[in-house]
């Protein structure tokens, strides 16, 4: 059983239906005592860093999520700020994130650059997985999905970057460590590539010795 | 990446119907049952327009719309009744990612720029419904092709651009539901004068307008209609669309199809 976290910053009705047509069992959960048994969960997130934040605190959900995914091991999926809610802080806001990973959250920053891509970087693109995992498992090439973001992630820890995806330059659009994982872009708005992650990630191992940094 | 193509699905009341020249609806089915076709068919983004809600001065039905947007396994943009910088918020809350708008743009200047900068540009999306005279000339028209403004929709098109949007969803009434081929003329001028995507709509029959509009005029994406959801010579309801394959081949210019 898949909890996904209903905190008030999006519809997560996709997700829900994505898992359905999978055939893997989901509940949305907007009361945070229903996360205290879930076995793995999937933090979904459209808006700012800091409102994000702020939702999970004022909802309760913040403990609980600590003691599931640090204390219990539990697998979680973060999608777009679902996936920034992870790392320790981001230029988009003044909260501190989770912190499950040693990473943050920037702004695109182009100065470097002679073009000037878009921001937000929005639209179908294509990935490119770094290495072997579970969550690629059966992902026709080149896997293709839908992203709508101005910030991304980066990992300190060169190894806790599942994929990449190029918008003016690389930049992660899959983490994981042990059991915290997190995409950029929209599984759930990206027909079967989406399905394969979810379906991916509902069958992710749990390695109960690995718990995530105590950053 | 290849140009996307966008079916373009009108909603009248509780179901989905195809139109002519902006007329005579004909219905088609439910939009959830539609929208889950449209899931296997693995089509780019979807849009979905709410043809009576700008007549009838309602709100959109964000409760269908959540319904709707559940459903959907791509990127959905909604129009439709869209008049306040609230229901821009509230559409892309219930689970759009983009907001479509047309008639609120030309009654209030200030609209696409008041809501470009609550949701940012990428998610609005300006939709201009053009109209050619007898003569030639295009004029733009909204309320659905019932009120005419008196400006050219290149020049509009720019004014949009310049308040905010972020795409510009190009329609031809003359050519709506005809199957006549995109009007390349029309898409190329408002393509070579503005520096967003421009969706061409109104016209398609097959791929062969696909590859016209996008190739040969410069259309970001195409809208597609009666293409996908008629068949045959009596227009009968099927919704079938090509294989990824032969979109691909069409699209992407990697051969002669």
């Amino acid at each position: 059983m898949i909890h996904i976290v209903d905190y008030g910053m999006c519809n997560v009705g996709s997700i829900r239906n994505m898992l359905k047509r999978v055939g893997v069992a989901a509940v949305v959960s907007p009361d945070a005592e229903d996360l205290r048994r879930a076995e793995r969960i999937i933090l979904p997130g459209v808006g700012s860093f800091d409102a994000g934040m702020e939702n999970l605190e004022q909802r309760g959900f913040v403990e609980v999520l600590d003691e599931r995914v640090r204390g219990a091991g539990v697998p979680v999926l973060g999608i777009c700020l679902g996936m920034q809610l992870l790392t320790r802080s981001s230029e988009e806001g003044r909260r501190a994130g989770l912190g499950w990973l040693a990473a943050d959250t920037v702004r695109f920053d182009f100065s470097a650059l002679d073009s000037r891509p878009r921001v937000p970087h929005m639209g179908w693109n294509t990935i490119d997985p770094r290495r072997e995992h579970e969550l690629f498992a059966g992902l026709e090439a080149p896997p293709r999905f839908y992203f709508v973001h101005s910030y991304h992630v980066v990992c300190e820890d060169p190894t806790d970057v599942l994929a990449t995806c190029r918008h003016g330059y690389e930049f992660t659009c899959v983490v994981g460590r042990s059991n915290v994982f997190g995409t950029q872009f929209h599984p759930e708005k990206s027909h079967r590539f989406g399905l394969r992650l979810l379906e991916n990630f509902s069958r992710v191992s749990v390695q109960a010795s690995a718990h995530p940094e105590q950053a | 990446m290849r140009a996307r193509v966008i079916p373009c699905l009108l909603l009248d009341g509780a179901g989905l119907v195809k139109t002519r020249k902006f007329r005579d609806p004909v219905y088609l089915g439910d939009p959830i049952n539609i929208i889950r076709i449209f899931n296997d068919k693995e089509v780019d983004e979807v849009a979905l327009l709410d043809i009576r809600a700008t007549r009838e001065g309602r709100e959109p039905d964000l409760d269908l719309l959540g319904r709707v947007a559940s459903e959907c396994f791509m990127p959905l943009a909604y129009g439709g009744g869209v008049r306040s910088t609230e229901t821009v918020r509230a559409v892309l809350k219930i689970g759009c990612e983009k907001v479509i708008i047309n008639s609120q743009a030309a009654e209030d200047p200030s609209f696409l720029s008041r809501s470009a900068e609550v949701v940012g540009c990428q998610s609005i999306v300006a939709s201009i419904d053009v109209k050619r005279t007898l003569l030639g000339r295009y004029h733009v028209w909204t309320h659905g092709g019932r009120r005419r403004l008196r400006v050219d929709p290149v020049e509009y098109a720019q004014q949009l651009v310049e308040r905010g949007a972020g795409e510009i969803l190009l329609n031809s009434i003359d050519r709506d539901g005809t199957m006549r081929g995109y009007d390349l003329d029309l898409v190329r001028s408002v393509v070579t004068a503005v520096d967003v995507p421009v969706v061409a709509c109104g016209g398609a029959a097959g791929l062969a307008d696909l590859r016209r509009a996008t190739r040969e005029a410069g259309a970001a994406a195409c809208g597609v209609g009666s293409f996908f959801v008629f068949h045959g010579c009596h227009r009968a309801v099927l919704i079938h669309v090509p294989s990824a394959d032969a979109l691909h081949r069409a699209l992407s210019g990697d051969d002669d199809a």
